[in-house]
């Protein structure tokens, strides 16, 4: 490995070949600003287009100033850092960005989030010394999220996610110079597009130019009418990350607090997707040994492998790009989903309330959610299944709106009968957890033994394409894992073609999974806050006594008391669906 | 091939075809073929004479007459006169102006004597469609020569010690840039040529294709078997479509004649070269940009390095050199590196193509050594300042260019030199501005070039520039203040050393050399409101001598919006509130009582 010698700032330091200024600089504790750049290590993702020059420094024999994030270390580089030069050149980028930024960040979604407000504040950016013209766009609604281009820095940070990382292909700058913008094609809005709503664009948004669609005002609507029931189920990925909106170290499980708040709130019933999600592993296990049976036993007509359907931005994915291969995933409804099917029968019996009478409100790490839980498939006369479904940041938002101090929150329980949940279902917030809960299930089921061991080591991590195989006493099951949609395109690719090596296969759109949905707090670049929340998850999945859905007592008494069994006639009615194609 | 006696070169550049130079052809064709000369006289139509001052040009070859200035009627007379009586068309020859003699032949007029063609050597002497003329004029000789007796170092070696730097203004030495290229393994590798000519009158290239499509694709192919690339692209702005046809056709003669192919000249190298449109963005001549936009992705520049010679044209080394850069290579290796060398200054050797323009009276294109100075091009070639007025600066370097004044008329053209003094070479855009010229308001124009064609990735550069125009807008507009002025300087300093690319690092180089050169403009804009050109309309007032009107109501008659008002033969007056500053009183007025403060 060739090594290189320079010195930032007057320290001398040895650096790997290859390595930029700003990771140079960074190892010796100095923090040159940045803005467009963006790295999320370990995931192979990376925004460096070296657009927006707030990390420029001065290079001792250099003509012009050099952006350290997009240049290598040479040997003998004196670097100046915070030079005048450098230094004025640095305001002077961030002052011009903020002439042509509506600064209304009063009343921005993103104020107290936004990379733009703490660079300006962390320069001292005290006036903007270049006013002028500011550039106007229409504002976009979708069902999901919302684009105000006027607050677009074009980091161009949602383009590299949604093309690179995601290949939706939706978000690229048209136009030029100071008309250049962030835009599907042609300017349309979203909804006209194949967006899948994923949110990625939303969670690496420096500024408030993307945002999720906000439900609070309604969800706060619904609460304080006497006539409404309203329940709500929180999924999984939440309670992994929620504390971090409060301050919290990331990765701590916030599961009691977090229904203590929401009884708070005001809801009537605290219930958990979780149980939903276990619910899921009943009806896609049995599709998946129902499949795979069939095909042990030589049917060669049988679709295998068998795609998980609980990530909506993946469904619209495969029904925009991949129509031809809908009849592959399960036609499990998600967690989400299941969980207003049942709320709004099963439980609305129970209880005797009106279908229009109760409110399912659910709480998600995902845009996508939201423009799922509007899909026409999911409504009974109008009436969807779940009428609203917030964002772990809009649930934050709530929880300050009702003067909770969310620190100060005993644990509490989830209300049954929807919220009792196995382990099964808490790993549904991660990549590879709902094929891994699948698996306990299914190989119970299959094999009729039980497992010596749950933690299937070999399910679990954060490459972005995984695939091991299982042991089921004796029948070998290949299983694949992809998160990010550009990893899921790469096997829906190899099963088009004809040579998939896999019996199942896991599909989360976002990096990590739902733990780094596009709800969630912001990350803000930093990878380790999804290692830690999806270490939360796994400790939260080893605490609960329960760890397979199929022994989850008040799944198993909806299905004696209400459904019969997985895949009944019942069962298919409320709890699968089907696919369009969108292409 | 029939041998005539007489050729009719009549120009067949973009410039003389739109003053009818087509039809100037057609009649000869006609009427030659009525007289039955047909046989005996050939009419061709060739690239850029270069005098397009003088267009259309119309050459009589073997006696090199030189017309000028002809009209698809004259025709007739030149057949009749020239070429069966023997006599000269006088009123077509070219007047010297200075002393009112005729110049029949080219090289006697002061816009060529001074001229060294060797980009253009071809232009304006073959038929650009014809490939059996340009290899009567050595055509394909440097491209025999390197497969058959140099080896591809060889090759290299000579391009190096021509020490031919690159034409499209970089000014990277070209051999080192093959021989980078050359030294990069891979499976493929690429030959680009740069073809996205965009300075604001600028037309060297599109002439050079125009012209002398083959020696283009010749030197192509050396750099191909230089570099080891079997593939060439040649990037080419779609607005230019007659360098595009002919080029096409010059391709498909290379093909024919078995200069292109899998075998060239039987040697067993192959070689192959494609056409790729750009859509007209002046950043696609960035060759980072270009080659995104030849990938088919939005036409921004990225981060180098890595340079194309490492990762280019999909991912693979790619050599990027401008048009003029190519076509000096077959004279290079025909004539040697020491031919080459022996022209120019100390670190620029070889010529330069310019495109003159402006307020000059001989507009065109020329070609002259290195370290001819600015007042050789303007006063000498160029024919000195149009209308006897008085040179005030001359912009080379288009856009990112800067203005120069009378300070520099005497330093020898050159890289280093123009870089010294403020300016660049740029790719040969040389704008001649007069008294009469706002030098704020010709740095307003520029920006306004820089504004529309920048791509919007950095930031410096899509919101810099736009301040920076505003600014000056406000000065135009007799808003300005003093701290504008430095506001000017201090911004363009920093976009200047933020800027991603060539195109943002050199934007407000009109502005800093205007601000350098003319600074008493801008502080007459801001200081006492006032545009001393008198071209900035916020700033000026039409108003009437009383003295001097005669009351003749011709101003008041052409005044477009009624702003003009008087008695019959008693002096008038403009009402400032309605005058709108068309300047039509000041034009038609015979006693020169209007007067612009």
């Amino acid at each position: 490995m060739e090594m290189i010698n320079l010195t930032i700032d007057n320290k001398p330091i040895v650096v790997k070949k290859g390595t930029t200024i700003l990771d140079a600089a960074s190892s010796i504790g100095i923090d040159i600003p940045t803005l467009c750049h963006m790295k999320l290590h370990d995931m192979n993702i990376e925004n460096k287009p070296g657009g927006c020059r707030v990390c420029v420094v001065e290079v001792k024999g250099r003509r012009n100033l050099a952006p350290a994030c997009c240049t290598e270390a040479t040997e003998g580089m004196e670097i100046n850092s915070h030079s005048l030069r450098a230094v004025n050149a640095r305001r002077t980028v961030v002052e011009l960005i903020l002439s042509d930024h509506p600064a209304d960040c009063l009343v921005c979604a993103k104020s107290g989030n936004c990379d733009l407000q703490d660079l300006a504040q962390h320069l001292g950016i005290r006036e903007i010394h270049y006013q002028g013209s500011q550039s106007h766009y229409r504002e976009d609604t979708s069902p999901a999220i919302i684009r105000e281009m006027d607050k677009c820095i074009l980091c161009r940070r949602c383009e590299m996610m949604c093309n690179e990382v995601q290949t939706v292909g939706v978000l690229s700058t048209i136009n030029r110079g100071f008309h250049s913008v962030v835009s599907p094609a042609f300017e349309m809005n979203l909804d006209h597009s194949t967006c899948t709503y994923c949110g990625q664009c939303v969670a690496v948004c420096p500024t408030g130019a993307l945002t999720e669609v906000d439900h609070t005002g309604a969800v706060i609507r619904a609460l304080s009418d006497p006539t409404k029931t309203v329940v709500v189920q929180t999924a999984p990925a939440v309670r992994a990350a929620l504390g971090e909106e409060f301050g919290m170290e990331p990765g701590t499980l916030v599961t009691g607090k977090m229904a203590a708040a929401l009884r708070r709130l005001g809801f009537d019933y605290v219930f958990d997707t979780d149980f939903a999600a276990d619910l899921t592993i009943m009806e896609e296990g049995t599709e998946l040994l129902g499949r795979l049976n069939k095909y042990l036993a030589g049917d060669k007509q049988v679709k295998l492998p068998i795609l998980t359907s609980c990530c909506p931005a993946w469904v619209k994915f495969f029904e925009h790009q991949f129509p031809e291969l809908k009849d592959i995933p399960s036609t499990a409804r998600s967690p989400q989903q299941m969980f207003g099917a049942i709320a709004k029968t099963y439980f609305a019996d129970k209880m005797n309330i009106k279908r229009d009478d109760l409110v399912v409100v659910s709480i998600m790490p995902c845009v996508a959610k939201k423009y799922e839980s509007g899909r026409d498939e999911f409504a009974v006369n109008g009436n969807p299944d779940v009428d609203y479904a917030l964002t772990t940041r809009e649930l934050a938002h709530l929880i300050n709106l009702g003067n909770i101090d969310f620190k100060s929150l005993p644990n509490e329980e989830f209300d049954n009968p929807l919220g009792e949940s196995t382990g099964a279902g808490v790993i549904f917030g991660t990549t590879g957890g709902v094929i891994e809960a699948a698996v306990r299930t299914a190989y119970e089921v299959q094999t009729g033994k039980a497992l010596k061991r749950l933690d299937f080591e070999e399910l679990r991590g954060m490459e972005g394409l995984r695939k091991a195989t299982i042991d089921f006493d004796g029948t070998l099951i290949h299983i694949g894992i992809a998160h990010g949609l550009g990893n899921a395109r790469k096997l829906l690719e190899e099963i088009k073609a004809g040579h998939s090596e896999f019996h199942a296969i896991e599909i989360m759109s976002c990096p990590g999974g739902c733990i780094g949905g596009g709800g969630q707090p912001y990350h803000h670049g930093d990878v380790e806050i999804l290692k830690k929340r999806q270490r939360a998850i796994y400790a939260e999945d080893k605490n609960k006594v329960l760890r397979k859905s199929h022994e989850n007592p008040y799944i198993l008494k909806l299905y004696e008391e209400f459904l019969g069994e997985p895949l009944s006639e019942k069962a298919h009615h409320l709890l699968h669906t089907q696919y369009f194609d969108r292409s | 091939m029939t041998a005539y006696n007489t050729h009719i070169l009549v120009c067949g550049g973009t410039g003389c075809k739109a003053s009818e130079s087509e039809l100037i052809k057609l009649n000869f064709k006609n009427q030659l073929a009525e007289l039955g000369l047909d046989d005996d006289v050939q009419v061709i139509h060739t690239g850029c004479f270069g005098f397009c001052e003088k267009g259309p040009i119309v050459k009589i070859q073997p006696d090199n007459t030189f017309y000028v200035t002809v009209r698809p009627e004259d025709t007739k007379e030149i057949i009749e006169e020239h070429l069966i009586k023997g006599r000269k068309v006088e009123r077509l020859l070219y007047k010297n102006p200075k002393t009112q003699e005729q110049v029949t032949e080219s090289k006697n007029m002061d816009f060529y004597k001074k001229q060294v063609r060797v980009a253009l050597r071809n232009c304006g002497f073959i038929n650009p469609e014809n490939i059996e003329e340009y290899i009567g004029n050595d055509g394909y000789s440097a491209l025999g020569k390197c497969l058959e007796e140099y080896s591809p170092e060889e090759t290299i070696q000579v391009i190096k010690d021509s020490g031919l730097r690159g034409r499209g203004g970089g000014g990277f030495p070209t051999g080192l840039k093959w021989e980078i290229t050359r030294k990069v393994q891979a499976d493929q590798k690429y030959v680009v040529c740069n073809a996205d000519e965009g300075d604001p009158g600028a037309f060297m290239d599109r002439s050079i294709l125009e012209g002398d499509p083959h020696s283009v694709i010749e030197a192509m192919a050396i750099c191909g078997y230089c570099i080891g690339a079997s593939k060439g692209l040649v990037y080419i702005r779609a607005e230019y479509p007659l360098a595009i046809q002919r080029l096409k056709t010059a391709l498909a003669q290379a093909r024919e004649y078995g200069l292109l192919g899998e075998n060239v000249l039987g040697s067993g190298f192959g070689f192959e070269i494609e056409i790729r449109y750009g859509a007209g963005a002046f950043v696609c001549g960035e060759e980072t940009a270009l080659i995104h936009s030849m990938e088919g992705k939005r036409g921004e520049p990225t981060f180098k390095p890595p340079f194309p010679s490492e990762s280019g044209y999909m991912g693979k080394p790619t050599n990027v050199n401008n048009v003029e850069t190519f076509a000096n290579i077959p004279p290079i290796i025909n004539k040697g590196a020491a031919w080459f060398s022996s022209i120019g200054t100390e670190k620029s050797k070889g010529t330069k193509v310019f495109a003159l323009a402006g307020k000059i009276n001989n507009v065109g294109l020329i070609e002259v050594p290195m370290g001819t100075t600015l007042r050789e091009v303007i006063y000498d070639i160029g024919g000195g300042i149009k209308d006897g007025k008085k040179f005030k600066a001359v912009q080379t370097g288009g856009p990112s260019g800067g203005c120069l004044t009378t300070a520099f008329l005497d330093t020898p053209i050159d890289y280093d030199n123009l870089l010294a003094a403020g300016s660049m070479m740029g790719s040969g855009g040389m704008i001649v501005m007069d008294e009469d010229d706002c030098m704020v308001s010709i740095a307003k124009f520029y920006l306004e070039f820089t504004l529309d064609e920048s791509c919007g990735k950095c930031t410096p550069c899509r919101i810099g520039n736009k301040r920076l125009h505003e600014i000056l807008v406000k000065i135009t507009e007799g808003k300005g203040t003093r701290e504008d002025i430095d506001k000017l300087r201090m911004l363009s300093q920093v976009i200047k050393d933020t800027s991603l690319c060539g195109l943002g690092q050199t934007s407000p180089n009109p502005v800093l050399s205007t601000l350098d050169n003319f600074l008493h403009e801008y502080e007459a804009h801001v200081d006492s409101k006032k545009c001393p050109a008198g071209q900035c309309k916020a700033l000026m007032q039409y108003v009437i001598d009383d003295e001097k009107c005669t009351g003749c109501t011709l101003c008041f008659r052409n005044c477009p919006v009624g702003a003009i008002s008087g008695e019959k033969r008693s002096p008038h007056y403009i009402d400032q509130t309605l005058c709108i500053k068309c300047g039509v009183c000041f034009e038609k007025c015979k006693f020169d009582a209007i007067k612009i403060v």
